[in-house]
């Protein structure tokens, strides 16, 4: 296996849908260094070590090992290159063990008891590396971070000088995660190279030598990590985009004077992988009030949106909506009670793909006494709300009769929209709701937020944009680590001072 | 390279035109497979179709063996609808089967033939709906797979009939046969002249086609099967309860072969007998069924009629012609693959290019 001195990724581009994933990206990674891959959700950063990896290829741009260009069409070219692949969510078969896992593909394991021969050289390499690694232990009993580890040491076994880590610590405890870094520096000691993705400022920053920020598909940046601020590093993700368009009115001042519509208290949720995802968070909303959630992805929001929408059991605390006692509730007993859901995943979530607009529109109406007649659909009236939608909000379809499925990404959204701000929610749970829309799209979607606190409904808005949470939000919540890190009014806020708080920055005391 | 390219929703014209080009694909097929076997295809593809649909007798038997399959066809596409993929039918069918043959054993001719058939159907629809139930339970409570949990029920039912006709239930009248009594006139259904069609199974299953469509499509219960199958995560996040959706649908898919049954128990046989007698298949062919109606319950009658026609047609050629019984699997499989094949192409558009 030759050193990888250098590998260059050149000019890469790579479109999607006419969208461009990455547009002209040029990075270094020299031997012996940790390059880490910083930005949002959607920024590119998968999509270029997925290119990086073979998996997909480039429309433009050329990659080079050590000065000559090479061609990687698939994985197993990116493995003989010597370059390897830990992803985000594991490819470990659960019920063989270790060692078998490692056995698989692997060139050079003898035909006859492989995994013996790999459990061998498991050893050798977990001890080399100081990690803790079975090899006769099945897949399936392993936390997260061991699978990990039984990850990384496939990909050594392969022969890997580069190592690209997909947000590698998104699925580990903190001692997991200091353990990897220990790991990491000693690979980088001895010549090994690693591309480290991450969205998290202050890992970034002690693991890596050089930092790449991606933004929108595009480089923002490349600094050297010594020296550079987290406050730097938040704007040059999140970009500083000039407002264009008209703020909310500063007219709902008074909205904390009003009866609050949703209270949460002490509220602590799980994650997919049994880890704390929310904190001990507690806020109250006023009915016509906008909070605004900031924060960098993967700070629990998710999982705050899923547990007060009733889809994600709550641990421990109390959510009342107006009044009623609300943690314990059903989606169902939450939309009783008033309770909307812009949800994160559109698609997964919002809508049934394969079902008409129409039925779409009334997906999450129950049995609403206007589109049903007792058991029956009231076919008519479901047609006319959906065409009601329609017109009101521009979506582009052939009929209310076409297929969900078939419209575009904006246009679900706004169809998700309109039904679910149909009439004045209580409460409105309003996830990521111009992710990915085009500007027009996005102002609408705003514009309807604010007209729907103005008539009444309290709106929770997560949001990774931080001009749209500064421009619609009567409060600035700052979510870090599953709880908030503040809870500010928005007069006059100091962007420099969000950027910090998000990326982790404690608030001097005192200050409110 | 040949790839493949997704179509957008096929219209009506386009179902039919693939639906029976891949018929005459699979005709074909079948044809160079009796070639080989050193028989004249057309004769042989003639004595089919006379057989099956051409003849008095035949076309008779094609509709009787149509009931079951058509019945049991219609709960399948319910349950397929809302992805949950019962395999049970078969096993459903028996339940149903032994619960009529329970009611008859027991209401022997107290009862007017007018109020004991009606009897045997509910008895018969409530066991089919009952052993559904018990894997609806099974999933909703314990998430065991209902693949495995329907599948496995089916050989518990065969196993439980032939316990019942060998041991308690064995007639005393049928001279040693693991047959139960004979089912008293009352409790015997109707027939179409000299045909064995028991109507009034027939005018069920018509019934349940056109009320399988209508829950289907125009009801509340149906909009939320539809959505729990197009999409489960969207359902629970609509506030929809996919566990009484789940326990309803494979009800009705379990109770629609209970009647199937009691059909072939009250009609065909008049007594319960063994197990692969009462259903020859009819509960695993209904899954053929259901897809090649796309799970529409109205498309399961011609469905239905079609592989009737083929169950018949195959028995035809094989006592007119000599042919093995594995040269009928052959050619009833050849035909199913083309159908298969046809819905791909439906879907997706084959097209070549250059590497």
């Amino acid at each position: 296996m030759p050193r990888i001195e250098s590998l260059e990724l050149r000019g890469i581009s790579k479109e999607f849908n006419g969208v461009f994933a990455n547009e002209d990206i040029s990075l270094m990674v020299r031997s012996g260094s940790v390059l880490a891959l910083l930005g949002e959700n959607g920024a590119g950063k998968t999509t270029l070590m997925n290119i990086l990896y073979g998996l997909y290829a480039p429309d433009q741009g050329e990659i080079l090992i050590n000065g000559r260009p090479v061609r990687v069409t698939g994985p197993a070219d990116a493995i003989r290159l010597g370059i390897g692949m830990v992803h985000q969510h594991f490819m470990l078969v659960p019920r063989h063990t270790v060692a078998e896992n490692a056995a698989l593909g692997l060139e050079g394991a003898p035909f006859l008891r492989p995994a013996a021969w790999a459990a061998g050289r498991i050893r050798e390499f977990s001890d080399r590396y100081g990690m803790a690694v079975r090899p006769e232990a099945p897949v399936w009993q392993l936390s997260a971070g061991e699978q990990q580890k039984v990850e990384i040491v496939k990909a050594l076994l392969k022969g890997a000088e580069l190592l690209i880590l997909d947000e590698p610590t998104s699925v580990l405890t903190d001692d997991e995660a200091s353990e990897l870094f220990a790991v990491i520096r000693r690979m980088t000691g001895e010549g090994k190279s690693v591309i480290f993705i991450s969205h998290k400022l202050d890992e970034v920053l002690a693991v890596s030598s050089s930092v790449a920020v991606l933004r929108k598909g595009r480089l923002a940046a490349t600094l050297p990590s010594k020296g550079a601020s987290k406050a730097e590093l938040a704007r040059l993700m999140t970009g500083q985009r000039e407002i264009t368009a008209a703020s909310r009115p500063p007219a709902s001042s008074h909205a904390a004077s009003r009866p609050a519509a949703l209270e949460v208290s002490s509220l602590s949720v799980r994650s997919d992988l049994g880890l704390p995802a929310v904190r001990s968070l507690s806020f109250s909303l006023a009915a016509g009030e906008i909070i605004g959630v900031a924060g960098v992805s993967g700070n629990g929001q998710r999982e705050l949106a899923e547990a007060l929408t009733g889809l994600r059991p709550v641990e421990a605390g109390t959510v009342t909506v107006a009044g009623a006692p609300a943690a314990r509730l059903s989606p169902r007993g939450l939309r009783d009670l008033g309770v909307r859901h812009i949800p994160e995943e559109r698609v997964r979530l919002g809508v049934v793909s394969a079902m008409s607009v129409a039925d779409n529109s009334v997906l999450s109406c129950g049995g609403d006494p206007r589109f049903f007649r007792g058991w029956f659909l009231d076919g008519a009236a479901i047609r006319r709300h959906a065409e009601e939608i329609i017109d009101c909000y521009g979506i582009k379809t052939p009929s209310a009769d076409s297929r969900t499925g078939n419209l575009s990404g904006g246009n679900i959204q706004k169809l998700i929209l309109g039904r679910e701000t149909e009439g004045t929610p209580s409460v409105i749970i309003a996830s990521h709701p111009t992710y990915g829309l085009d500007i027009g799209a996005a102002e609408f979607v705003r514009s309807r937020l604010i007209a729907k606190a103005a008539e009444g409904s309290a709106v929770l808005l997560i949001s990774e944009e931080l001009e749209e949470v500064l421009r619609l939000s009567d409060r600035v919540a700052v979510m870090y680590e599953g709880s908030f890190a503040a809870v500010l009014a928005n007069e006059g806020l100091d962007r420099a001072r969000l950027m910090l708080l998000m990326a982790g920055s404690k608030e001097a005391p005192g200050r409110a | 390279m040949l790839e493949f390219i997704p179509r957008p929703a096929p219209s009506a014209a386009a179902r039919v035109r693939t639906t029976l080009g891949a018929l005459l694909a699979g005709l074909g097929l079948a044809a160079l497979a009796f070639l080989f076997m050193g028989v004249d295809p057309v004769k042989a593809l003639a004595s089919i179709l006379a057989g099956s649909f051409l003849s008095p007798y035949g076309l008779g038997e094609t509709v009787t063996k149509a009931i079951p399959l058509i019945l049991a066809g219609i709960g399948l596409s319910l349950a397929f609808t809302g992805r949950l993929w019962n395999i049970g039918a078969e096993g459903q069918l028996l339940a149903g089967a032994t619960a009529a043959t329970a009611a008859a054993l027991l209401i022997k001719d107290s009862l007017p033939s007018f109020l004991t058939i009606p009897l045997l159907f509910a008895a018969g629809g409530v066991g089919g709906a009952a052993l559904a139930l018990l894997a609806g339970w099974l999933k909703t409570r314990w998430r065991v797979n209902e693949v495995i949990a329907t599948l496995m029920l089916n050989y518990i039912c065969a196993e439980f009939v032939q316990y019942l006709i060998y041991g308690p239930w064995k007639g005393p009248t049928q001279s040693g046969f693991p047959y139960t009594d004979n089912f008293a006139a009352s409790a015997v259904l109707p027939v179409l002249g000299a045909t064995r069609i028991h109507w009034p199974t027939l005018l069920l299953a018509l019934a349940a086609a056109v009320g399988a469509w209508v829950l289907l499509n125009r009801t509340r219960f149906g909009f939320e099967l539809r959505a729990m199958g197009g999409n489960p995560d969207a359902a629970a996040y609509a506030g929809m309860d996919s566990s009484r959706t789940t326990l309803v649908v494979l009800a009705l898919s379990g109770g629609l072969a209970g009647l199937a049954g009691v059909g072939e128990v009250a009609g065909i046989h008049q007594h319960l007998t063994y197990p692969w007698a009462v259903s020859s298949g009819y509960g695993y062919a209904a899954i053929i069924v259901a897809w090649v109606a796309a799970l529409n319950p109205l498309l399961a009658v011609p469905s239905g009629l079609f592989l009737g026609g083929i169950m018949v047609g195959g028995d035809a050629i094989q006592i007119s012609m000599g042919l093995p019984a594995a040269a009928i699997s052959l050619f009833n499989g050849l035909l199913l693959l083309s159908l298969m094949a046809g819905e791909f192409f439906l879907t997706y558009r084959p097209r070549w290019r250059r590497a």
